[in-house]
Order: C-alpha cells, then structure tokens, then sequence
C-alpha cells in the first residue's frame, strides 16, 4: 500500500471535520474492502480517519416507534448478537463472510461501499430502512445508486441504520462458490401495509426490488404465490460462477425459500 | 514395539506442536542483517513484443539498490527442464528458452520484466510503477486446439509451431489397437476436460539469497520441496555455481503439492543479486503473484474411448490428449502427461491393448508442471468416467463391470510399460461395499427424495504409481536426474540418533513415521532419533519428496543405513561381550549373545564406538554413522475403491457430498494417523476439483480467477466426514519396508467417484445427462438439468 496518515477521532463532530478539511481523506470502517484495496494499491488517501472509536455511532437500540436502530460502526457479530428483535437481520449479519470479517466489518461500511453481492443492501432495502447521516436521513429506496454506488456525498458519515421490524421476514443467499458473496440473495419483509422483496447478487444494476413478487407476495403470503413469477435474464450479472439466466432462476427460488422461512 | 510408537503405532505428528502453536521457521521468517527486499515488475499482458524497459525515473527513486532487466540476465543460464520426452516419430521435443527476466518477449501475465531490489519492499513497488515498459501486443494463444492450427500466433517464434511433442504410446501397438475397435462388439466414447488448477498452498513461495564476499559462498532459503534439486538445477544450469560453493535450505515449509518441486526465475534471481550486490534479497510472494507464478497443475482434453467385447470385457482403450505446458516447460513438466499419465491409463484392469496420443501445447499461460497425483489424476479421471458411461451404455452394474475386468494375477505387466507388483483389487472393492454400506443406498436414496432432493451414488477405482524409479529406466524415458534417494543415520555417543534424509517434509509428517522405523528397528524409543531435512549442508545428495515416495525410497535408504549401523554395533557388541559377530541378536535395544545370559544395552555400545578405550580398533574404525543411497528396482503400486454418495438441490444444482468413503491398499502402514490425515487431505482436494476450483483464462489471456473471490477453495464444510479404511495391505515386494505411497491416492481417487455420483443422481432423476465438466458448480450442474 502506500503511506498515508490516519486518525482516530473518538467525537463524530471531529470525523466530519477532519473528512472536510483540506487534506484528501477517506473514511474508515471496518475496513473489510478498504484495507484490501488499499494493499493492492487500487487506492490512495493521503488521510484515513477511522469511524472505529466514536462510540456515539455505535451499538443497538430500540427506537420510540419500535424500530430497531442499530449505530453506523456497529459490526457485524454485534448486530448477529444483538438484533434479536429483528432475527431475520441478526441471521443475515451473522451469515456474512467469515468470523473474522464479522468482528472487523460494520454495517455502516457495507452500505457506504454498496457491493452488489453485499448482503446488508437487500436487508436494508428489503426493511424499507432509513439511512441516517450526519446531515439526513435517507429512505432505503432512496439511498442505493447501482454498482458500489450511494446518494452518499463525499465526506457523509453513516451514523445509525433504523429498521422497521417487520411480521415476518427472512434472508436467503446462494452463495458463490468461491467468494461466498451471494450469488443471489434475497431479503423478503412482511409489514402491515405490505410485503417487501429485495435481491442483491443478482443485478447489474446492484440491489434491486422485485415489485412483481412484492405484489403477489402482498396478496397472498405464500411459497406458492411466486409460481409463474420469473425475472429475466436481460441485466443480470454473468461470469464465471453463473449466467444472468442462472441468477434470475435462483431469484425465484430464493424467493420462495426465503417466504417459507419466514 | 518401542514404547513411543514403532512400525504401526498411530504416534501423534512431533512437528505439529510448533507448527501449531506459532514457532515453525519458514522461509519468510529468516531475516537476515542488511537484507534488502525484490519486486517483480510483471507483465500484465499475455503476449507482446517488449521493446524496452526504461528505468531511469526508478532508478534513482529512494531506497532503490538497482533495478535488473532481462538484459542484466543475456549472459546467464535460463531455467532448465528436467525431463526431455521424445515424440512418436523419434524427434526430442521442442524446448524453448525460459530467461529468469523476460528478453525480447512476454509470454503470460505475470511474466517477469524488471526485479527491483531496495531497502524496504514498498520502495521497490513505488520504484515499479516509475519504470516505462513499451510493449506492442501481440494475440495471444489461449486454447490449445487452436493454438495448434495453422497460422496460429506463435508463443516462442523460434520454434516451429506451439507443439512441444506428439507423443504416441506404445506407438507400435497402435495398428493392433485401432483393429481391436475395428471388431469391438461395443464402444463407450467421452470428451472431457481435466481443468486447470492452481496449487494453493497455505504458504506462498519465499527466497532469500545470501552471499558471503569472503569466502564467495552462496546460500538460497527457498520454500522447495527438494533443496538438492534446486542446488543442481540453479548451480549447474543458471547460474555456474559448484555445489561445494552453493548451499540451499528450504527450512520448515507450509505445504506444496507440488508446486515447490520446481525451480522458479524468483531463486534464481534472489541468489544472483544478493551476489550482485553483495547483500542478502528477499522475495516474499503474494498470494495475487503465486495465482499468475506458481506452476499450475492438470489442463488436458482429453477423447477416451473403450472397447468391449460381448461379454463386456475390455479389449482396448484409446485415448487422445491435448496438455497444455502453458508458456515456458516449467521443471518437469514434459513428464506429466506422458509417463506419469499413459503408463497408468490401464488402471485397474486387464485391457490387453491401450494407446495413448497426448499433444503437448505451449500458450500464453503460466506454466502447468506437476500438481497433487500429477499425470495420474488425470488418467483415473478419463478411465474411471469412461468405465461408468460403458456401464450405463449397457445397463450393467458399474461395480460388477469393473469386477469383471480387474487385474487378479500378480506381478501383472501392463500393455503400457508398468509391472504391478502386488495388489488385491477384489478385497479393496468388497472392503469398499461394506463401508460405504451400499446395501443401505436405497434407503437413504428414499431420505433425500423424501426432501425434494436428488441422490446419487459414484464409485471409481484407481491405481497410482509412486516413487518413480530406478534411476536407468526413467533416463531412458527421458529425466535428466536420478530417483534415488539418501539417509545418514549419525548414532550419537549416548545413543540418541540423528537421521539425515534427502526427502524433505512439508506436512507429511516424516518428523514422527521416519522415527518410528529407526525406532523399531534397534528397539529404542522413538523420542531417542531425531529427523534432519531441508538443507544441503548437512543432508546427503537427495531427489526430494513428490510422487508419494518419501517413506518407499528415502525410508527405504533410511532402512539400508540403519541395517549399516545395526552391523557395525553388533561388531562392537560382539568385541565388549567377547562374542562372534555372527551370535550377536539385537532386540529391544539389548545386544545378546544367543545361548547365553550375556548382553549389552545399545548406549553402551554407542558409548563405545566414540569412547573407544576397549574397541577393536585394528578391525572396525570407531564411530557410528553410516549413509545408504537407494534406487529402487521399480515404482510401487496403491490402489482402492472409493464410493462417494452426493445430493443434489434440483432447483439450484448445487451439490452437496453426503458420504464419501475410501478403501484404499498402501501396502504395509508405519503410522496409521498419519496416512488417515493424507488420505482425508488428498480426497478434500479431490473434491475442491471436482466441485469447486478451476484457473480461468479469458481470449485475450488474463486470468479470471486470480484470486479467492473467483478461484473456489474447499472449505471444511464442503467436504463430508470421510470413512477411511486401509486395512486391505499387500505390501511392496521390492522395498524393504514393504510400504507403497498414500500421499496422492485421496487427490487422484476422488474426483471420479464425485462425478460418476452427480451423473448418476441426475439419471435417476431422469436427466439424460451423461457428462458434466468440472467443477461440478451449481450453475453447471443446472444447466446440465435444462438439458
């Protein structure tokens, strides 16, 4: 990699200042794609500024309107631990990567980084979420913007995640192979108003809704309710571990599973 | 027995108490004062025309000592090739020039262009990116067949084609071949690619060359599997050292299936620059550099046909091999699809009439060299899929066609130049049914239809040849080194024993089996002997450890030395007992006097060869160490059969192993964990090809799987619980531990019995599947199912 500075600000207020001052800097989460990227020398700061040490961005609680909030730097093992009012999210967390990926990487980094095989993208949008910044709150339909794209602006800082908790909801993910990234997966929320359908994996265009299913699924809860549903290929992801075709069958029969589970 | 652990006992592995916890010493942890650290500068295209290596914005860049090109390389040796095979019209193979930096040309991505050596490795990568590379592009040559055609774009253009041999074996029984097809009352015909795989030990290569100004010696840490072999090859044919004034050590190394046979452009260079520059160099490699250097392994295509007469016995066989050799002939790489691979495709069985074809093709790839079974693999995997489609071609019982076709008679002398010795293919088959309980598949068939799975059941058979040898045949066959292999057993002056051996220990545990035969031997115990490997200082001339043939050939030179110093004591025993040599017996570390009440303990008479006041000094010279080299007369043979039960998910194709069971004939076993523990190694990376891993390449000759986000490792939960029996032991005839191999066996058997059991679940299933290329990924798998 190559040299750079770095900060450990323990005040959100002293992160935000140090991202907007003079000196090219970036933020730092868990570091579980930045690091990485950093070691091959696709990346070069002059600055990171760590998010690891505010404690105030970090942690799990419950809102006044019963959603569970969960802090822009909380890890992945916390919130498989800690989200037990929401289990179909705690599984997803506790489902990503590997232990040591768990205990470094944060949700507030996943969704920043916006990976189209992420996980934490189809829960959140799948949960109809509310991204809140240091400056905003964001609506999860409003917050992603294709391939490791966000509505984020250049030095915003994830502070909390909050999550309507829904009837019923589970995550489904068809692991690549080799990565262990989904291939396809599917996030499904049954709220009072509504179902929500979430895939990641599986698009070109990064996470998506899948508002035919959201429909059917709305009408009538059921595994069953999907057949005859399908998503084309046309858009999908295709390389070495599946055509588009293979990854818009796998959306319905993620679907389906992730219905059942729920 | 010893009461540590002698011939048979389970011992548990000395060597994993430091490797488990923390204090091995691997290559990367040798730091040596004034090191300085090299970055390969890399090309990141797979063909082109190198015009010219600017480096004069890098040269003078902090930290920079020098920066060497091709042009620092005109006047040295290239890397040698260490087998030359000749083709079926009698014409030696086309052997190209392999410089340690690219001169003129580059041939694959990752292709070295400029070695940059500084003060600290991140100031030579800064010092990299300053260097100018002009290169015109040239197109590459990926697929083999179309690297053979005419026209196709040349990888080395002082060759006359992208052919390295056409090779035909037996050549003269071709005509007797093609005639028994012409008669076959039933042919099974298969097309099948053997991917390529990437090694991908835990360890990634490491060298640090060494240079003492004073008395102009040169030393190489390398993570190597044969530290003489790298002494020989780079002394001798790259960099003009003498062997007295070369030493090579690969210390404690973390694995290499192969990939650390060979002599790579990396030790080469580190040994030649730390002389350059008069300070040690260091070359760490990362695991993205080890993905686009280390040799590769497999990568044919392969046509196999069966004929059968009306009874269903084998009457020939018929293959047709493209090799690929990627872009330079890595060590031994010539050997792998010829006599590693034809003289095994008889298998099992008792076909009387067998040729093989394989073409060996150079393209704008790394280099393929041997990889975990090498060449025998990919035999097993051709025949044993072949033997499975004849059988559902004629709706017998695939264990009943083999059965009928095996080898009973032994010594049996193959249609391909191979003598088995010893085997029992019929006891390792029966072994087989009662462990894998294949009576109770139905019912288990019935469990996972009952969860909507699909279920199928592969069995395969396999034989390998281990500890290739003696030395004149495989001259004749083309290597340029001997197979032998050395010990020297150093009796120390209180008994306790030091083993030098030449085969060299990367996680096969010799640490703990080489004792237990010395131990059991003298009748002492295991904890008095000590094992040294790795180092050209002090071990004796050594062909290293591959080929499964550490404990047949090194153990078998170990054995021979031991049998030297248990001679020369009973001498010493018989003068302090005042005995006939003749009546002296040695049991449990006592020497005796048969008939009598006398004896001596086995210290005592150590004791006195280096304490020798009362010594027959006038007749035997004092001292104990004694040093065996030996060849042996011929390869060993293990064989099994193995079952392996797969589910598979019909609405995704992802397939899950449900139960895979070994029975397997390694001859006499001197430590039975330890063979359990290779066994369990080599199935799990049988089934990471069978179902996970495969190097990939794009047209233009960028490899898509450079990384573990897109190359798939085995994972422990990809793999079942295995049940593993060797219990079935015809031992070795011809070495005198009566031992075979079992390094590879896993590796070698596995992949077959994986997708003999995905073919068969999708038939039962009622897919008309009859093949599915590996890895058996899910998306494969389901596009085998939609047909």
């Amino acid at each position: 990699m190559y040299a750079f500075d770095i900060e450990r600000p323990t005040r959100l207020a002293d992160a935000v200042k140090l991202l907007s001052d003079s000196v090219e800097s970036q933020p730092l989460g868990g570091g579980q794609t930045l690091i990485p990227t950093l070691k091959q020398r696709l990346a070069m700061p002059d600055r990171l500024v760590s998010l690891g040490a505010i404690d105030e961005i970090k942690g799990i609680c419950t809102g006044d309107d019963g959603a569970l909030c969960i802090g822009g730097t909380t890890t992945h093992a916390d919130v498989a631990a800690g989200a037990g009012a929401y289990p179909a999210l705690a599984g997803l967390a506790g489902n990503i990567g590997d232990p040591a990926v768990r205990n470094r990487g944060t949700i507030g980094g996943s969704l920043a980084n916006n990976d189209p095989s992420a996980c934490y993208p189809a829960g959140v949008l799948g949960s109809g979420a509310t991204v809140v910044t240091n400056t905003r709150e964001i609506a999860a339909d409003d917050f992603f913007d294709g391939l490791f794209a966000t509505v984020l602006e250049e030095g915003e800082i994830i502070t909390e995640v909050k999550f309507p908790v829904p009837e019923k909801a589970a995550y489904m993910k068809f692991e690549q192979p080799a990565s262990r990234f989904a291939l396809v997966g599917v996030f499904v929320a049954k709220y009072g108003d509504g179902v929500r359908v979430a895939v990641t994996g599986a698009s070109e265009e990064g996470v998506f809704r899948w508002s035919e299913a959201e429909a059917a699924l709305s009408a009538d809860f059921s595994a069953g309710a999907i057949d005859g549903l399908s998503v084309s290929g046309d858009g999908m992801i295709s390389d070495l571990h599946g055509s588009g075709d293979y990854r818009a069958h796998l959306v319905g029969v993620m679907t389906k599973r992730a219905v059942a589970a729920a | 027995m010893p009461a540590d652990g002698g011939i048979g006992a389970a011992t548990a592995r000395r060597e994993d108490v430091r490797f488990l916890t923390g204090v091995g010493n691997y290559t990367d942890d040798i730091n040596l004062r004034g090191q300085a650290y090299v970055h390969f500068l890399r090309s990141d295209v797979a063909h082109g025309t190198l015009n010219s290596v600017d480096t004069s914005a890098a040269d003078g860049m902090p930290g920079v000592l020098r920066i060497f090109t091709g042009a620092d390389f005109a006047e040295v040796g290239g890397l040698p090739c260490g087998w030359q095979v000749t083709d079926r019209h009698g014409e030696v193979m086309q052997e190209p020039a392999h410089p340690v930096l690219a001169q003129g040309k580059v041939r694959h991505v990752g292709d070295p262009i400029a070695a940059i050596v500084a003060e600290t490795r991140e100031q030579a990568r800064d010092a990299a990116e300053a260097i100018e590379v002009d290169i015109d592009d040239l197109p590459a040559v990926i697929d083999m067949k179309a690297a053979l055609e005419d026209g196709a774009p040349k990888v080395h253009d002082d060759l006359t084609s992208n052919l390295c041999y056409d090779w035909g074996f037996v050549e003269e029984n071709k005509g007797a071949v093609d005639e028994a097809f012409a008669n076959a009352a039933h042919v099974t015909t298969l097309e099948l690619v053997n991917q390529r795989l990437v090694a991908n030990p835990m360890e990634p290569r490491v060298a640090v060359g060494d240079y003492n100004r004073g008395t102009d010696d040169s030393t190489l840490y390398t993570t190597s599997q044969n530290p003489h072999v790298i002494r020989l090859l780079m002394g001798a044919f790259v960099l003009g050292i003498p062997e007295h004034k070369l030493r090579v050590v690969a210390p404690d190394v973390g694995g290499g299936f192969g990939s650390k046979i060979f002599h790579y452009a990396e030790e080469a260079f580190c040994t030649f620059a730390a002389k350059a520059l008069n300070r040690p160099v260091k070359w760490t490699s990362s695991r993205s550099e080890a993905f686009m250097t280390d040799a590769h392994g497999r990568d044919h295509v392969t046509k196999i046909e069966l004929a059968l007469d009306a009874d269903n016995n084998f009457t020939a066989l018929r293959t047709d091999t493209h090799a690929n050799m990627g872009a330079y002939l890595s060590t031994f790489a010539p050997s792998v699809p010829t006599w590693l691979h034809g003289t095994l495709m008889a298998g099992n069985y008792k076909t009387p009439l067998i040729y093989v074809n394989v073409k060996a093709v150079f393209t704008n790839t790394v280099p393929v060299d041997a990889y975990r079974g090498a060449g025998r693999p990919e035999a097993t995997f051709q025949l044993e899929r072949v033997i499975d489609k004849a059988a559902r071609e004629l709706g017998v019982d695939p264990i009943a066609l083999r059965r009928q076709n095996f080898v009973t008679e032994f010594p049996y002398a193959t249609p391909v130049a191979v003598e088995y010795d010893t085997g029992d293919y019929v006891a390792t088959m029966d072994k087989l049914e009662e462990i894998a309980d294949l009576s109770g598949f139905d019912a288990r068939l019935a469990e996972s239809q009952a969860k909507g799975k699909l279920r199928g059941l592969g069995i395969n058979c396999y034989i390998e040849a281990c500890g290739i040898a003696p030395s004149n045949l495989v001259g004749q066959l083309g290597a340029r080194a001997g197979l032998y292999e050395s010990a020297t057993v150093r009796v120390n002056a209180t008994g306790g024993i030091t083993v030098m051996t030449g085969s060299h220990s990367h996680g096969q545990g010799h640490e703990t089996a080489f004792p237990q035969v010395v131990a059991d031997m003298i009748g002492i115990d295991a904890s008095m002997i000590e094992i040294e490997h790795g180092d050209t200082a002090n071990t004796p001339m050594g062909m290293g450890t591959y080929g499964s043939r550490s404990l047949a050939v090194g153990g078998s030179a170990m054995v021979r030395a031991t049998e030297k110093i248990i001679n020369k004591a009973k001498k010493i025993a018989a003068h302090l007992m005042e005995a006939a040599d003749a009546d002296i017996e040695l049991k449990d570390g006592q020497f005796s006097v048969a008939g009598t009440d006398k004896s001596v303990a086995w210290g005592d008479v150590t004791l006195a060869a280096y304490v020798p006041h009362n010594y027959p000094l006038e007749e035997i010279e004092p001292g104990l160490e004694e040093t065996a080299f030996y060849d042996p007369a011929n390869f060993t043979y293990p064989a099994g059969a193995y079952a392996c039960e797969v589910e598979v998910d019909p609405d995704t194709g992802k397939v899950t192993i449900e139960r895979f069971s070994a029975a397997d004939d390694f001859g006499n076993i001197v430590n039975p964990m330890i063979v359990d523990g290779q066994v369990h190694g080599g199935i799990g990376q049988g089934i990471g090809q069978a179902l996970l891993e495969s190097c990939v390449y794009d047209e233009s000759g960028q490899l898509l799987s450079g990384s573990y986000m897109d190359y798939a490792m085995p994972r422990a939960d990809d793999v079942p619980f295995y049940v593993v029996d060797h219990s079935c032991q015809t031992p070795c005839t011809h070495n005198p531990l009566g031992v075979k191999g079992c390094g590879e066996a896993g590796a070698i058997g596995s992949p077959p019995a994986v997708v003999n059991a995905v073919v068969d679940a999708l038939q039962r299933a009622g897919h008309g599947v009859t093949h599915i290329d590996m890895p058996l990924s899910p998306s494969r798998v389901w596009q085998a199912m939609q047909g």
